[in-house]
């Protein structure tokens, strides 16, 4: 009931589908309460009616779900929800209705459904966990539901740095961003709220003389006009992490209708200091039946009126144990509300007003169906029913220590205010001040807020003055009361439906620790983390094993303080963000001849060029293998390493990063090298030419690129600082195309300015040319066993040359081929690529070891030597040749002797790479075999379980087309 | 958590590459023999406080780094250049 | 004879305007990177300022012009910068590697220009830390790019050749985000 005229635009909203009036500035709390509307939930377990709690982010019962379609959005605190026209909520974990929800019938079961009944109840049989048991759970039990469309708003991530991060804008807050703001530092100002100000929006009290807010709002207006002051308000700081890195979640436009701005941003934000005002958190009192909607937080009661204009209730109630009671009655009467009674669990406390006072009191009962009708109370004088329809309740305040405990910080007990406080120094660089620190007074808010940001303010080397405006300083008087005995259960975790005596029983089931007692009862694990209960959950836990509360410790505290959404930790990381692409400089002209792409690391390769009437891959697989074999074919090999290597020590830094050796080779003249890993296993093949004699050019496998680079700089840096080398990624300075098969050089001669001939160009020669005046590079080698060669020009020009080369191949009788006729020329003539140097192979493997030179060392040499890897019945390399050539080889098949029992056990090795060879006219491969080079002839079975395919293979020679290598030379 | 390189600053951990302990610099002689290579090839301790490991600039100025850190508290007390150490 | 077209690599990509943001391909001319042997970044720089006006830089930092084809060098790693905008002298103490065709080079301009890469890089880009000549190899998204300052509201930012049209996707994407919170507004 809003019972002070609200000055905003009137709104419209609907909740399960009727329509309500609020204002502008509302909370979809706010105006729910406004419309008197107290049911909004039902419970997680039992069902049980629940209403609003608190009027912040720490609400454990009013989650909805808002919107619709893809962008609904479940378990939405209407505490934090901003109103706006429009707005569509809807209440969760009931049906049909929110008023007749059959699954309350749980509530009956109550007995039975106590902690630990799951892992009492469910243990067997076993199967029927998963297809019975869980599913039935997760009916009954459950939050709020996703559209099950793919989301389509956007999210955001960035960055932000400064050198004073605040957190939380309360009267420490922006008393600590002034100081340092007006100090001359960087700062960032993030509070979870629309609007700054804290309890200070909530509170009555003046700042400076004038009204609370009215203060704040001064501050946020100078703030915002200081240009070294940024202010991120509806930003909530999640996490603390190493270094003065923190995570905070905003919401970017979830209080606006309809816009294209991300819904949320997640920040990183990097900060010199920090000072944490987050605040504290009021903590309810586990009496009887004390969840009924229209039971709340005291603060809430008084946020809800002071700053809405709402009472939620006709006839007030407070029950509490400290002074607060007292203050939400006098804030109450003077906004014309009917206070019905304060109950004080304190027997020495005066009245501030005309009100009702039940000293030494104590609520044992509650009533209402829906809403609260009427409490019991107990007192100095007895025993009496009071009629309310709102209970205000105060355990007092837990100062918000969370993100004080995210780098393994525990908070230590203050006995003065019952409640944990933070320890100084647990987040490096991080001051705490205000009510987080456990100064409770607005007067000592504003002080240590002051004081903090002129500590960090001096460090930084600034000259802060601190200019603290007066407030009231009232003492904070507190007796404990955490529980009060009685008939019924007394609730304690709301949204996890977690009691007084849940906790008993996990103490007396010897579950006497607070991390135990957690997972036993689920106290503290759901969407709230606890925010609220956990004090109370551990003091009765300590009541009921004997200790005290320091004794019995707090749980871990972790990130996320509120909950985050995948989406917005995973934003601009979904589709095309999801990784870069990288696209050759014949990326479009292979598209646009229908090639279908594969990805090759980042890179996307076509896998082949469709002709018309080809009804298969293979189909133009052959053809293109057929171009190269009998005519010749183009191919964009740019996704290759390409290392450029200069220096008077660049030979020398070759012969140690190779195998082989790299000094010997003459200029302008090609080497294949073999490169190990330091534990002697091969980490990447290429080939390297020299281009003059301090300059070589290496090629690395595509996959391979980065991780050589890598560790080149880690070789030069580390290992070999004493040779004078300098390299650099050419990779995308050339597009290089391989140009293969016999008529290879009646291609080139076509397009180069100066012909190239066999007496110049011998295999692995090569050398500078030009094409139309451009100036190339040409390679004479050969990954498909033809005489061959691959031309790089630079990659302005790689589409244009791409295009010139393959209407000159067709002119042949040849054209472009993709991956997979790749694959197959080079599985042919037995050559590597990651499928066979896959990490655990070595040189002696795949049959290199004379390459490993012994007159030298090299990254590798020493483990490659062990005598483990130089042993006969090591899986090596091999050819493999289906019997019956139309019998399919599958990759990843292991290899049997036949008639053996194809286990582990008799593994002789493994099929890595597979094709049906149209040349040979028969399914062809290679593989891995235990003493390979001594089975020649030898026929294998290759079993491959997952597909069931079982092949008669022959082990040959890994070169199994044109193994004297003619072709290739002629 | 960030890391200050001895070439860009204090940057984002993001940036870099972590490649594990800084033994990896005390490369054994060729002929050193199977028990020191195990070693430098295989044997970690697994230290709660400093550590000394190594990490790679990779997005940033490509430089290796040695990063002094503690396990426990995360704090880093301090980087070099692996080309220092010579 | 044959004959070659060239292309840039954000051909068909560039320009895009964005709320306040422009982003533009840049022709950078020549782009040679220049990596002085041990021990000669002296005469490097001597020859290099000798021959075309600006020396080696130090790390993270840029010399000559920011505007134009007028030579200008930036740092870009561990010992090596890159000159643009002039053909390279003979340096024989020095390893000089041709990268004209190496890279897609964007310049962001505006005033929302910080804003945008603030979606992007982990670096800070506050006026106070990364200021007009200042440079750093860094992350743009998932890519590992070289970021410029190069004006009170401009920078440009250099990423390899192959991912120009990732990188045009996510500075477009970021744009359009900061553009639509100004519209909030």
């Amino acid at each position: 009931m809003r019972v002070i005229k609200p000055t905003g635009t009137p709104l419209t909203f609907t909740f399960d589908g009727v329509q309500y009036r609020g204002v502008e500035g509302d909370t979809l709390a706010s105006a729910l309460l406004a419309n008197g509307v107290k049911l909004v939930g039902r419970s997680f377990k039992y069902h049980r009616p629940r209403g609003i709690v608190t009027a912040g982010s720490e609400e454990p019962n009013a989650l909805v779900t808002i919107g619709t379609g893809p962008s609904q959005e479940p378990n939405v605190r209407a505490t934090t929800v901003q109103l706006f026209n429009g707005l569509e909520a809807r209440s969760q974990n009931a049906w049909p209705s929110l008023k007749r929800d059959a699954m309350a019938v749980n509530d009956l079961a109550a007995p039975f459904l106590s902690a630990g009944f799951y892992y009492k109840t469910f243990m067997w049989p076993k199967a029927f966990w998963e297809k019975l048991y869980e599913p039935i759970i997760r009916r009954a039990a459950g939050l709020g539901a996703l559209s099950g469309e793919a989301n389509s708003d956007t999210y955001e991530k960035a960055f932000a740095h400064c050198d004073v991060l605040v957190i939380g804008a309360g009267p420490a807050g922006l008393m600590a961003a002034l100081t340092a703001g007006r100090a001359g530092a960087d700062v960032i100002v993030a509070d979870e709220d629309a609007v700054m100000g804290g309890r200070l929006l909530a509170e009555t009290f003046d700042v400076d003389g004038q009204a609370g807010a009215d203060w704040a709002a001064d501050a946020v207006a100078e703030l915002a006009a200081m240009p070294n002051v940024r202010l991120m308000p509806r930003t909530t700081v999640t996490g603390a992490y190493d270094q003065g890195t923190f995570g905070a979640l905003e919401e970017v436009s979830r209080h606006v209708p309809r816009s294209d701005a991300p819904r949320e941003c997640f920040w990183r934000i990097t900060a010199k200091r920090s000072i944490l005002c987050a605040g504290a958190l009021e903590r309810p009192i586990a009496f009887p039946n004390n969840d009924r909607p229209g039971i709340m937080m005291a603060s809430a009661v008084r946020a809800y009126l002071n700053r809405w204009g709402v009472a939620p209730g006709k006839a007030v109630t407070i029950f509490a144990n400290n002074d607060d009671a007292h203050r939400t009655a006098v804030d109450l009467m003077d906004a014309g509300v009917k206070v019905a009674g304060v109950i004080d669990s304190r027997a020495d406390v005066a009245a501030l007003g005309d009100y009702p006072l039940y000293t030494s009191g104590a609520v044992i009962g509650t009533k209402g169906r829906h809403a609260l009708d009427s409490i019991t109370i107990t007192h100095a004088g007895g025993t009496r029913e009071l009629r309310t329809d709102c209970l205000a309740m105060s355990g007092g305040w837990n100062p918000t220590v969370h993100l004080t405990c995210h780098m393994n910080g525990r908070p230590q007990w203050d006995d003065a205010i019952q409640s944990f406080v933070p320890v100084e120094g647990a987040i490096p660089g991080m001051v705490v001040a205000g009510a987080a620190n456990g100064q409770m007074s607005t007067a000592a808010c504003l002080q240590s807020g002051a004081q903090a940001a002129c500590a960090v303010a001096t460090e930084l080397g600034l000259s802060p003055v601190a200019d603290v405006p007066s407030a009231e300083d009232d003492p904070y008087r507190i007796e404990p009361l955490w529980q009060v005995d009685g008939k019924g259960r007394k609730w304690i975790d709301f949204q996890n439906d977690v009691h007084v005596k849940d906790i008993k029983l996990s103490a007396q089931e010897n579950f006497r620790s607070v991390e135990h007692m957690k997972r036993y009862t689920t106290q503290g694990m759901a969407t709230d983390q606890g925010k609220s209960s956990n004090v109370v959950a551990l003091a009765v836990l300590a009541d009921a094993t004997g200790r005290g509360i320091p004794e019995t410790g707090t749980t871990t505290f972790r990130p996320p303080y509120v909950p985050v959404s995948i989406a917005a930790m995973g934003a601009g990381s979904q589709g095309h963000g999801f990784a870069p692409k990288r696209l050759t400089t014949s990326h479009h002209a292979s598209v646009a001849r229908g090639a279908p792409m594969i990805e090759a690391g980042l890179w996307y390769r076509p896998s082949y060029f469709p002709h018309p009437g080809e009804a298969t891959w293979l189909e133009s697989c052959n053809r293109e293998v057929g171009y190269v074999r009998n005519a010749v074919g183009v191919c964009d090999v740019s996704t290759l390493g390409k290392i450029d290597i200069q220096g008077p020590d660049a030979a020398a830094f070759l012969d140690f990063v190779y195998c082989n050796t790299f000094s010997t080779l003459k200029e302008n003249r090609v080497r294949y090298g073999l490169m190990l890993r330091e534990d002697g296993h091969v980490m990447d093949d290429g080939t390297t030419a020299r281009l003059g004699a301090d300059h070589y050019v290496m090629t690395t496998t595509t996959a391979a690129a980065g991780q050589v680079m890598t560790h080149l700089d880690w070789v030069s840096q580390a290992l070999r600082p004493d040779l004078d080398v300098r390299f650099a990624s050419v990779t995308e300075q050339w597009a290089q195309f391989a140009v293969a098969g016999p008529q290879a050089r009646e291609l080139l001669n076509s397009v180069l300015d100066d012909a190239v001939d066999g007496d110049a160009w011998p295999f692995m020669s090569c050398g500078p040319v030009s094409i139309g005046g451009v100036k190339g590079r040409l390679f004479r080698i050969s990954f498909s066993g033809e005489h061959a060669y691959e031309l790089a020009v630079p990659s302005r020009y790689g589409a244009s040359l791409f295009r010139l080369l393959t209407a000159q191949a067709e002119a042949l009788g040849g054209g472009a081929y993709g991956m997979e006729a790749l694959n197959v020329l080079r599985i042919e003539k037995g050559f590597i690529t990651h499928a066979e140097i896959h990490g655990r192979v070595t040189a002696f493997d795949i049959g290199f070891d004379r390459m490993v030179s012994q007159k030298k060392d090299c990254v590798g040499n020493a483990a490659s030597r062990r005598p483990g890897l130089l042993e006969a019945e090591r899986p090596q390399l091999v050819g493999l040749k289906a019997v019956d050539p139309k019998d399919k080889i599958t990759a990843g098949a292991h290899l049997f002797v036949e008639g053996a029992d194809p286990v582990s056990a008799n593994d002789q090795g493994y099929v890595s790479s597979v094709c049906w060879s149209p040349t040979l006219g028969s399914h062809i491969g290679l593989g891995f075999v235990a003493d390979g080079p001594n089975r020649m002839g030898e026929h294998i079975v290759a079993v491959d379980h997952v597909r069931g395919v079982r092949t008669l293979v022959e082990v040959c020679h890994p070169v199994q087309f044109d193994p004297e290598g003619e072709r290739t030379r002629g | 958590m960030r890391l200050p390189c001895p070439i860009c600053g204090e940057r984002d951990r993001r940036e870099f590459y972590y490649q594990g302990d800084a033994v990896a610099l005390d490369r054994p002689a060729r002929d050193a023999g199977g028990a020191a290579w195990d070693d430098y090839l295989h044997n970690r301790d697994n230290p709660a406080g400093e550590t000394r490991d190594l990490w790679h600039h990779a997005a940033g100025c490509g430089a290796w780094i040695v990063v002094t850190r503690d396990t426990v508290t995360h704090a880093v007390s301090g980087a070099k250049l692996v080309g220092a150490k010579r | 004879m044959a004959r070659l077209i060239a292309t840039t690599p954000c051909a068909g990509l560039l320009p895009l305007a964005i709320g306040s943001v422009t982003v533009t391909e840049v022709d950078a001319g020549p782009v040679t990177l220049i990596a002085p042997y041990d021990g000669a970044q002296k005469a490097t720089s001597d020859a290099l300022k000798a021959a075309v006006g600006v020396g080696f830089p130090a790390p993270n930092r840029t010399l000559g012009q920011t505007q134009g084809k007028r030579p200008r060098i930036v740092w870009c790693g561990m010992g090596q910068a890159v000159l643009m905008g002039a053909d390279c002298p003979d340096l024989p103490q020095a390893a000089v590697v041709d990268q004209s065709d190496a890279w897609a080079i964007v310049r962001i301009d505006g005033a929302d220009a910080a804003a945008v890469l603030a979606r992007l890089t982990p670096i800070d880009l506050r006026d106070s830390q990364f200021k007009r000549g200042h440079t750093a190899r860094t992350l743009v998204a998932h890519m590992t790019v070289s970021v410029t300052r190069v004006g009170a509201q401009t920078y440009e930012v250099m990423a390899m050749r192959s991912m120009a049209g990732t990188l045009v996707h996510d500075l477009e994407q970021a744009a359009k985000n900061v553009a639509a919170r100004a519209a909030l507004a």
